[in-house]
């Protein structure tokens, strides 16, 4: 009886969503206020039906509900219920069900913090977010039942996706759809101006926070994907520019230029039409990387769910969302439009150059990563991009970005002199090029290890340059205010980030080998000895679990346990063994058995030695950071008497009052 | 021309310029990583002689696995319903390789066989790439209908 109840739940929040979408904006456009009031009961309405959903759909998981097919494809009696409870994402249809919850969260939250804008602008950003809700329930109701019934019941269910039975990849997808789902607060705010046909910047400053947060979550779900890569695909790893990921990314590049754009747009007034096109962008590519990963058009070694049968809903739903807010964009941007000139040499320019290198970035990664559907449709063949295109052509495009990130905060708006900037481009500059001589005698001549040591000490004393400048000139307690400490974070994140990508890729060493019991084998400074394979068990998995000593010096510094699980539907999981350390990991992967009959004999084993590979990770964690210390400025919560006109008093204050 | 619009014209100009430097660049690399999907039978049929490199999909034929003694170079078996190629591959095997399931193979012909620089396997007991199934039913069908070579599409 309870899934029939999550169901009728389910249909309750979609006719919900439907007032909660269509009521507040009739009664803006028509100026009635009782038809705007509906949207906040609408929203909270919506929102604990969802979580009724939700709840009974993770209860038929807790207590193995097999006549749920959702259920008996996703558990099985041996699944630990941490595993059991993470299902509920586990496929498609409840991480879409996940989705909408994560957008009733938003819409609430947003519901209550927003007494400060003008009663019809908050009813038409409810309302645009009731119509996505609306698209997404309506998805679920009408081709993904998470509560579709199996009959007859089987005894026991099938198995979570082995790839998911892991605590990183446990949280991936929430973390991931909370910074997808969040882009829709940017969104919805945009079309709402849109439909209004003004722009304030105090609405802007309202929204920034959303954003930033968004963004934070987006970045640590990407980390927390590509970490858990790492750790368990066997691969070592850390990027592989697969569909699945780029369908993260995308979005993930779209927001850096968008929170750099409101910036933009909340102090200055300028490039209004631009931060709306940017959050429609941004939200665009979301739903597009929601649904490429888990509609199965992808044929990527990690797309699991497929069923054609819903992709022209898919399409459908896309074409409206996109086509609808880019034609409601084009008829109604100019009448936004506005804001203050700047010059040639001044944070405006900076800013937007960045921006349209992040921009066209994320267009070529979405050419790759739809090239060959494409391809496909149009009859050319059966094609796939290879990761060289994207190894190529990113890095060019980030370049620019990485060589003018110093520079942005010391910037002022308006209009710079070139001469301030010249000292500090002497300074990193020489600060680059030192560290890159002296990294050279230590890796003997790797060009792109130089070169990544360069371009993160450029990006790194640029900030810190910055640091030490507010340091001097501001009084104590007006330094760093929690907008520019984010800035900051994040920026010097992204030197953190250089050294970990390039030195890791110059510097690994790895080896695919054959070992017998006892054999050793050298990598770099490091020697493994291979201990031989036993059998071991977990609470639904066996697994052949190898042993390796590492030794260092003739001293044993290790001894790891990579394992090679077999779940029960008889997927096959490698468990990697990973030595940790600040300048270098330790990875060992256990291949195949080199005779099936005798896994007492020799094995294939990946020997990986790669230097300050967690240091790509740190990096991200910096960026994560500094997005939510930038959304915690009290700034961005202040009422409405200093959100008249602000734009006024801008241009005597320092540089640097603002992120860059 | 007064000044604002020589500016104009300037910025016009540089980022027509940089469009035509970002498109041109963007060709180049799809062109040079973009590797199709040929089965084995659509490769002995000469579909495939214009690329150095492409990927190879098929079914691993039951039996067909050699392990190398002394290396981890491995060969195999790839068919399809009408044809057959034997790869060559040093390296660690996905997971799931094994008899009769699906692969795809990206690697280079040398000779009368196949050299792969990577193997991927099919990701469950139930799913097979759809691309795969596309390409082997289409290869199938069209050795049926023609006996002559389709041209290389």
């Amino acid at each position: 009886m309870t899934p029939e109840l999550g169901q009728l739940a389910l249909i309750l929040a979609m006719l919900l969503a439907l007032a909660q979408g269509v009521l507040p904006l009739v009664g803006a456009w028509r100026g009635n206020r009782a038809l705007m009031a509906v949207a906040r009961p609408a929203a909270a309405g919506q929102a604990v039906f969802v979580a009724i959903a939700f709840g009974l759909l993770a209860w038929a998981f807790l207590r193995f509900d097999f006549s749920v097919q959702y259920v008996a494809d996703n558990s099985n009696l041996a699944l630990p219920w941490y595993y059991r409870i993470a299902a509920v994402w586990g496929a498609h249809e409840g991480s879409m069900l996940l989705w909408v919850l994560i957008l009733n969260v938003w819409t609430v939250a947003l519901a209550a913090f927003s007494r400060q804008l003008p009663d019809e602008f908050l009813a038409r950003v409810l309302g645009v977010l009731g119509i996505v809700a609306v698209g997404f329930l309506a998805f679920i109701v009408f081709t993904s039942n998470p509560f579709a019934r199996l009959l007859p019941m089987p005894p026991d269910g099938g198995d979570l996706n082995p790839v998911l039975q892991d605590p990183g990849m446990t949280f991936h997808p929430p973390v991931l759809y909370m910074g997808y789902v969040g882009f829709s607060v940017a969104f919805a705010f945009s079309i709402a101006a849109l439909l209004g046909g003004s722009l304030e910047q105090a609405w802007v400053r309202w929204a920034r926070p959303w954003t930033n947060a968004a963004w934070a979550f987006l970045t640590c779900g990407i980390v927390a994907g590509s970490w858990w890569a790492y750790a368990e695909l066997g691969w070592g790893g850390w990027w592989f520019w697969d569909p699945v990921e780029n369908a993260s990314f995308m979005p993930w590049l779209v927001g850096v230029a968008l929170i750099h754009a409101q910036a933009v747009t909340e102090k200055r007034g300028s490039l209004r039409a631009w931060t709306i096109l940017l959050s429609i962008f941004a939200f665009s590519l979301s739903l597009l990387g929601t649904f490429l990963v888990r509609s199965g058009v992808l044929t990527s070694v990690h797309a699991f769910a497929s069923d054609p049968r819903r992709g022209l809903y898919i399409l459908a739903f896309l074409a409206i969302v996109i086509g609808g807010s880019l034609l409601l964009y084009a008829l109604r941007a100019p009448k936004v439009a506005g804001g203050k000139a700047f010059s040639l040499l001044s944070r405006e320019t900076v800013i937007l150059v960045a921006n349209l290198m992040f921009t066209v970035a994320a267009a070529m990664v979405l050419l790759g990563t739809l090239f060959p559907l494409i391809g496909d449709a149009l009859n050319l063949g059966k094609v796939s991009v290879g990761p060289p295109y994207f190894g190529f052509l990113f890095p060019l495009l980030m370049l620019p970005v990485v060589l003018l990130l110093p520079f942005g905060p010391f910037l002022r708006w308006g209009k710079n002199e070139p001469a301030p900037l010249k000292s500090v481009l002497a300074r990193v500059a020489i600060a680059a090029v030192a560290c890159a001589i002296v990294a050279a005698f230590f890796v003997h001549g790797q060009a792109k290890a130089i070169a990544g040591i360069a371009a993160a000490v450029w990006c790194a004393v640029g900030t810190l340059l910055y640091v030490y400048k507010r340091w001097r000139e501001m009084p104590r307690g007006r330094r760093y205010p929690a907008e520019m400490a984010g800035m900051l974070l994040a920026h010097f994140g992204l030197g953190v980030f250089l050294i970990g990508v390039l030195l890791s890729e110059s510097l690994s060493v790895t080896r695919d080998v054959r070992m017998a019991l006892g054999d050793s084998q050298t990598v770099g400074a490091y020697t493994f000895r291979f201990d031989g394979v036993h059998a071991t068990r977990g609470p639904n998995w066996h697994a052949e679990q190898g042993t390796v000593t590492v030794l260092e010096g003739g001293k044993v510094i290790d001894v790891m346990h990579p394992q090679k699980r077999t779940y029960p539907r008889g997927q096959v999981q490698t468990e990697s063994a990973i030595d940790p350390g600040v300048t270098r990991d330790l990875y060992v992967a256990l291949g195949e058995p080199m005779d099936p009959n005798n896994l007492e004999g020799a094995w294939a084993l990946r020997l990986y030695s790669k230097p300050f590979v967690r240091w790509i990770w740190g990096g991200g964690l910096f960026m994560m950071l500094g997005g939510f210390v930038a959304a915690a400025d009290k700034r961005f919560r202040a009422r409405r008497a200093a959100a008249t006109t602000p734009a006024a008093a801008e241009p005597v204050l320092p540089p640097g009052e603002s992120r860059a | 021309m007064n000044p604002t619009r020589k500016r104009r014209l300037t910025i016009v100009l540089l980022i027509l310029a940089a469009a035509v430097v970002a498109v041109g660049l963007t060709v180049f690399a799809l062109q040079r990583n973009m590797n199709y999907l040929f089965t084995p039978s659509q490769v002995r049929g000469g579909q495939a002689g214009n690329y150095s490199t492409f990927r190879l999909g098929g079914m691993v034929k039951a039996g067909s696995i050699i392990r190398s003694s002394q290396s981890l170079k491995v060969g195999f078996t790839v068919v399809d319903a009408d044809g057959a190629m034997p790869v060559e591959y040093t390296g660690i095997l996905p997971d799931l390789f094994r008899d009769n399931q699906s692969v795809i193979a990206t690697g280079h012909m040398a000779g009368d066989h196949f050299v792969a620089t990577e193997v991927l396997a099919k990701h469950d007991e139930t799913y097979m790439p759809k691309e795969l199934k596309d390409a082997m039913e289409k290869a199938h069908h069209a050795g049926k209908a023609v006996a002559a070579n389709e041209p290389p599409q």
